[in-house]
């Protein structure tokens, strides 16, 4: 990653914090549906980015979403673990003629097709753990399973949005 | 030695997985417990800053309700002074100090709160330093609110009546029979009433109050209306759901109360406690 990047990043990493905390924790759709937008900022790292650098990311930030949600620990284990299997699961995904280890794994980059199979799936492993950790001790398992299926949704419905709006095509964000 | 040294540098997200995800694991299970570490979350003094910040932005939105509240609280306190001054044209007595000023009051404002979870919680902007302690009650004008988990110095944390795990001490009002109010994590308008016997009657529409016996609510403080009576599946007890007297999605200020009085009856309770098993 070159200088002018991990600025870009650092910039990119404190404005979906911000986002995530101050406006997202307020809009919960029909009471089920959370949007947990920040994932999106793991998975739209370069591909060149190390595990060890994405679960140290993945960890600061579910902390911090933490603190503020006053949730301490469920966003952190389910962002470590979005985090661990990141790049597993884009080893493979690879395409004919392999990537190009320099560009961000982005919908504009991979298409649309590639990218509901990579990102897809994650969100899910993601938002499953976040609400099954939530619900433990009660026993509301019916609400648990709509809170994480709308909210999988949600979250990756807005997270199209913000690449279609935010992100340039190469170039990432 | 080297070998397995390279052997483990190969393994380091794997190693660093486990650890991190043990780390936040025992948050979550600490964070549960009675006492949890305040410095992670929300009343810490950095997000507690920025919380307080963004509330300080938003509450204007909302200015023309909290007045409204507002005075309608003070109407009724108009209306209770009025009733406990004494008149000119008679004379009063006072028999006895036993029952003044046990409780004392603050009042602070809600910087952040949840209520889609199943756990949910508050931050206050008020802590250590203006005297507020963990195991207050908390409650605003419409009923109860929850309980103050932990402080730092500006900031407190709450538990939120909305919190699976929270047991409020409650009555009902007609025939004063105990329960204990408990949120079922499902719709944040409503609660369960526990052990409530099956012989006793209850109606729909009846009002549930705090009991005042575990000296964290004074007694009479609204929780809810009873919305449904069912008998229980298979206990003892029935099921009865409330509709939640405090709307906690508009939640701005808050007053906070403290038992003067709750060390003494603890230790009483603890001295009968002895004595009993003892025998």
């Amino acid at each position: 990653m070159t200088g002018s990047n991990i600025i870009k990043y650092s910039l990119a990493f404190l404005a979906y914090l911000f986002v995530q905390v101050f406006i997202l924790k307020e809009v919960v759709l029909f009471g089920y549906s959370f949007c947990l937008l920040y994932v999106f900022f793991l998975l739209t790292l370069p591909i060149e980015v190390g595990t060890v650098s994405l679960l140290f990311l993945g960890f600061g930030m579910g902390m911090v979403v933490d603190v503020f949600y006053d949730s301490l620990g469920m966003n952190t284990a389910a962002t470590v673990l979005l985090a661990f299997i990141r790049n597993p699961w884009i080893k493979a995904n690879t395409p004919r003629g392999g990537y190009d280890e320099h560009i961000p794994p982005t919908l504009l980059n991979m298409g649309l097709g590639w990218f509901v199979i990579y990102a897809l799936p994650l969100i899910t492993i993601h938002h499953f753990l976040f609400f099954y950790v939530d619900s433990l001790g009660t026993d509301n398992y019916f609400i648990f399973v709509i809170r994480a299926l709308s909210s999988i949704l949600f979250t990756f419905l807005l997270g199209i949005v913000v690449q279609l709006l935010f992100y340039n095509k190469k170039r990432g964000i | 030695m080297q070998r397995i040294l390279l052997f483990l540098y190969g393994l380091r997200a794997l190693i660093l997985f486990i650890l991190l995800e043990l780390i936040a694991f025992w948050f979550i299970f600490s964070y549960n417990s009675a006492q949890g570490a305040v410095f992670f979350n929300s009343s810490n003094r950095l997000a507690g800053g920025l919380l307080e910040r963004k509330e300080a932005v938003v509450s204007y939105f909302y200015l023309g309700s909290v007045n409204e509240a507002l005075a309608e609280k003070n109407a009724r306190l108009l209306k209770r002074l009025e009733d406990l001054s004494p008149r000119d044209d008679s004379v009063t007595l006072d028999i006895d100090t036993l029952f003044r000023h046990s409780y004392e009051f603050w009042s602070a404002k809600v910087i952040n709160n949840s209520l889609h979870l199943s756990q949910n919680h508050l931050t206050l902007n008020k802590g250590a330093e203006d005297g507020i302690r963990p195991g207050m009650g908390v409650f605003n004008e419409q009923g109860v609110v929850g309980r103050v988990k932990g402080v730092s110095r500006n900031f407190s944390t709450v538990i939120s009546a909305l919190h699976t795990d929270l047991l409020i001490s409650s009555k009902i009002k007609s025939s004063n029979v105990f329960g204990s109010a408990n949120w079922d994590g499902k719709n944040p308008k409503s609660a369960k009433l526990l052990y409530v016997p099956r012989h006793v009657n209850v109606q729909i529409g009846d009002t549930i109050v705090t009991s005042g016996y575990n000296a964290i609510f004074p007694e009479g403080l609204a929780v809810g209306y009873v919305s449904e009576v069912m008998p229980g599946s298979e206990s003892a007890y029935l099921d009865i759901s409330l509709e939640l007297s405090t709307d906690f999605s508009k939640l701005t200020y808050v007053y906070l109360v403290d038992n003067t009085m709750k060390e003494e009856l603890d230790s009483l309770q603890l001295q009968l406690d002895q004595r009993y098993d003892g025998q």
